[in-house]
C-alpha cells in the first residue's frame, strides 16, 4: 500500500512493510528532548517508576532554554534538577547555560537531527525537525519519560494532507509568512491528529531557515507534525553540521508517488503577502495591508521560530543605520550561542545595540511570558515568534501580534504594524 | 467507572497557555501550580471547583504547548472528567498517559451548558445530562488506548509489559 512520508518512516521504526492511517503502532525513537520545564516532570515520573538508566545516552538531549539563565530560584531549581539527572545518567547532549539555544534552533545546528529519524520531544514546537525530513512530534513528559527509559513511543499513525509548492517568494517574504497563511486557511484545528506534508517544485526556492519555521508552526494549525521532502538543500545542510552523515542504502527522502491524501492544497508562494496574526489565535491573520493603525510597544525578534542567522541578518538590514522608534522596546534573541557569535562577527549585534534594540543571550524568555520581555496591562507586541494566546507574553489583558522578522524590524522602527519598504 | 459533577463550559480553541499561564511554570508543586487553573479564562475556577465536577469544551480543547501541566492541573484541581467537540492532540495523549478521563463528544460538548449536572459512564461512553435528560454517546476508546488507562498510565503499562 503506497505510504505518505511520515506513514514510510513510521513503518520503517515499527519494523512494519506498512502502516495505514489510524493504526496504533510503537516504533523506535532516535532522540527524546527536554526542556527546563518538561524535563523535571518527565525526571518524577522516571523516578517514580523506578527505571534503572536512559535507553541510549546520546540520545537523549536537554536544554536548558525556557526560564534559562534562570530567572529566579524556582526556575533554577527546575534546572539543578535537570542537571543532577544528566550527571547521574550520563547524557551526553546536555545543554546548560554557556552551550544551550533555544532547543529548536539548537539540535539541527549541532547535527543531533537528520532525515528519517523519529523524534519525540516533551515540547509542542519539536514538529520542526520536519524540516530536515525526520518525523518529529511534540509529547507530554510522561512519553518523555518511557521514551528515555525504553527508546520507544506508541503513536496513531496520522493521515496527511500534503502542500504542494510552487512558485517563488517576493522580497522581504519568507517561511513564516506562508506558514501564517497556511495556518489562517486552514485554522488552527486544520491539520489536527494529521501530517502536513510540503513538496513540489516550489520546495527550491525554501532556504532551509524557511522549512525549520514553517515546519515549527505545523502545531499551530493542530499538526501531529510538519514533514518536508529531502533535497540537495536538505543534504548539503545535513552535510554542513554532520560531515559523517551517511543516507543509508534506502532512505526516505520522499512519500510514495501514489500515496494518499485526505486534502492536498497548492500554494504558490510568488501569491505569499506578508501577514500578521492577529491576537489570540494564530489563525487570526491578516495580509499587512489590511492590518489599519495597531500601534505597539515592544517588538520580539527570537524563538525557535525565527531566531536563527537569517532571521538576525534581515532585521539587521532593515534596522541598519536607524533608531527604534521612541517608547518601542526591540528585544533581539538569537537563537544559540553559534547564531548569537554569528551576529558578532557579522556586524548585526552592533546594528541591532546601536538602533536601541536588547540583543540578548539565547533564551525562550519572552515567548511564553518566562522573563526578559514581559508585557503590561494593555500592551501590544509583535513578536516573531508562534503563539498569540491570551496572556502568552505577560498579563492577561495583553496583545501578541505573529508576524515574520521583515514586518517586526520594520515596524520596530514605525511604531505601528507596517511592511518593510521595498 | 463513573463521574457526576457540575459542569464548567468553556468555548472553542481552550489552549494550555489558560490551563496554565506559562508564567507559573517554574513552580514545580502541583498543588501550588493549581491555584492558578485557568486563571486567564476564569479567574474564579478554583474558588468554584468541586471535587467531581467535569470540564466541558468545544473544539480543539487543549491546543498550544505540550505540557503535561495543563493536564495535570485540572486533574489536580478536582475535575473527574474532560468532555470536548474535539481535543488537541499532545492534550489527547498526555491525558491518557496520566490518567485523566477525557472523551471526545460534539452531540454533547455542544449541548451542554455551564452549571448542568452530568453524569459519565466511562465503560459504556454514555453520557448524561441530569440537568436536562439528553443523553450522549461518546466515541470509545480503542484497545490499545484502554489498556494504558486500565494499568493506571503509560508508566505503569510499560513496567507490566517488561
Amino acid at each position: 500500500m503506497p505510504m505518505t512520508m511520515s506513514q514510510k518512516i513510521l513503518a520503517g521504526k515499527a519494523g512494519l512493510d506498512s502502516v495505514c492511517a489510524g493504526q496504533l503502532i510503537m516504533a523506535k525513537l532516535d532522540m527524546v528532548l527536554g526542556n527546563d520545564i518538561t524535563s523535571p516532570v518527565a525526571i518524577g515520573e522516571f523516578e517514580k517508576a523506578g527505571f534503572s538508566g536512559v535507553f541510549d545516552k546520546k540520545k537523549v538531549s536537554m536544554v536548558m532554554d525556557h526560564f534559562a539563565p534562570n530567572k529566579d530560584i524556582k526556575a533554577a531549581e527546575q534546572c539543578k534538577r535537570c542537571r543532577d539527572f544528566a550527571g547521574k545518567y550520563e547524557i551526553v547532549n546536555f545543554y546548560d547555560t554557556g552551550e544551550m539555544g533555544v532547543e529548536h534552533c539548537l539540535l539541527p545546528e549541532r547535527g543531533l537531527v537528520m532525515p528519517g529519524d523519529l523524534i519525540i520531544g516533551a515540547d509542542s514546537h519539536t514538529c520542526t525537525y520536519g524540516a530536515l525530513g525526520a518525523f518529529s512530534t511534540g509529547v507530554g513528559s510522561t512519553d518523555m519519560a518511557v521514551g528515555m527509559a525504553t527508546g520507544e513511543a506508541w503513536f496513531k499513525v496520522p493521515a496527511s494532507i500534503r502542500f504542494n509548492l510552487t512558485g517563488e517568494l517576493n522580497k522581504n517574504i519568507s517561511g513564516k509568512d506562508v506558514i501564517l497563511h497556511i495556518i489562517g486557511m486552514i485554522g488552527v484545528d486544520g491539520a489536527l491528529y494529521q501530517s502536513m506534508e510540503f513538496g513540489g517544485e516550489g520546495l527550491k526556492n525554501l532556504t532551509i531557515d524557511d522549512r525549520l519555521c514553517m515546519a515549527n508552526m505545523a502545531i499551530e494549525a493542530g499538526g501531529k507534525n510538519g514533514i518536508f521532502e529531502v533535497d540537495n538543500i536538505t543534504l548539503d545542510y545535513i552535510k554542513g553540521v554532520n560531515p559523517d552523515y551517511a543516507p543509508g542504502e534506502s532512505p526516505i527522502f520522499a512519500p510514495d508517488p501514489d500515496a494518499e491524501y485526505i486534502k492536498v492544497i497548492d500554494i504558490d508562494l510568488s501569491q505569499i503577502k506578508s501577514t500578521v496574526s492577529f491576537p489570540h489565535l494564530p489563525e487570526n491573520t491578516k495580509t499587512v495591508d489590511e492590518v489599519g493603525e495597531v500601534i505597539i510597544d515592544q517588538v520580539v525578534i527570537g524563538s525557535c521560530t525565527n531566531g536563527r542567522l537569517s532571521d538576525m541578518k534581515v532585521a539587521a538590514e532593515i534596522l541598519k543605520g536607524k533608531k527604534v522608534k521612541k517608547g518601542v522596546r526591540c528585544i533581539v534573541i538569537p537563537g544559540t550561542q553559534k547564531i548569537f557569535l554569528e551576529c558578532m562577527e557579522l556586524g548585526y549585534a552592533q546594528i541591532f545595540v546601536e538602533s536601541g534594540c536588547v540583543f540578548s543571550t539565547p533564551t525562550c524568555g519572552p515567548c511564553l511570558g518566562g522573563h526578559m520581555g514581559i508585557l503590561a496591562k494593555g500592551e501590544r507586541a509583535v513578536a516573531t515568534t508562534n503563539r498569540n494566546f491570551v496572556g502568552r507574553m505577560g498579563h492577561p489583558e495583553s496583545e501578541v501580534y505573529l508576524a515574520s522578522p521583515e514586518v517586526a524590524a520594520a515596524s520596530a522602527l514605525a511604531g505601528k504594524i507596517v511592511a518593510p519598504l521595498n | 467507572m463513573k463521574a457526576q459533577g457540575t459542569v464548567h463550559k468553556y468555548g472553542d480553541n481552550v489552549d494550555t497557555d489558560v490551563i496554565i499561564p506559562a508564567r507559573y511554570l517554574n513552580i514545580s508543586d502541583f498543588k501550588e501550580l493549581t491555584k492558578h487553573c485557568m486563571e486567564d479564562i476564569d479567574a474564579d475556577f478554583v474558588n468554584k471547583v468541586q471535587k467531581g465536577d467535569i470540564m466541558v469544551g468545544e473544539a480543539n480543547f487543549g491546543c498550544g504547548s505540550s505540557r503535561e501541566h495543563a493536564p495535570i492541573v485540572i486533574k489536580e484541581s478536582g475535575i473527574s472528567c474532560v468532555i470536548a467537540a474535539s481535543f488537541a492532540r499532545i492534550f489527547y495523549r498526555n491525558s491518557i498517559n496520566i490518567g485523566l478521563p477525557i472523551l471526545e463528544c460534539p452531540e454533547a460538548a455542544r449541548a451542554i451548558k455551564n452549571g448542568d449536572k452530568v453524569s459519565v459512564n466511562f465503560d459504556t461512553g454514555e453520557i448524561v445530562n441530569d440537568t436536562t435528560g439528553s443523553k450522549f454517546k461518546a466515541e470509545p476508546f480503542p484497545e490499545f488506548i484502554k489498556d494504558i488507562i486500565n494499568k493506571g498510565g503509560l508508566v505503569n503499562a510499560v513496567k507490566t509489559r517488561n
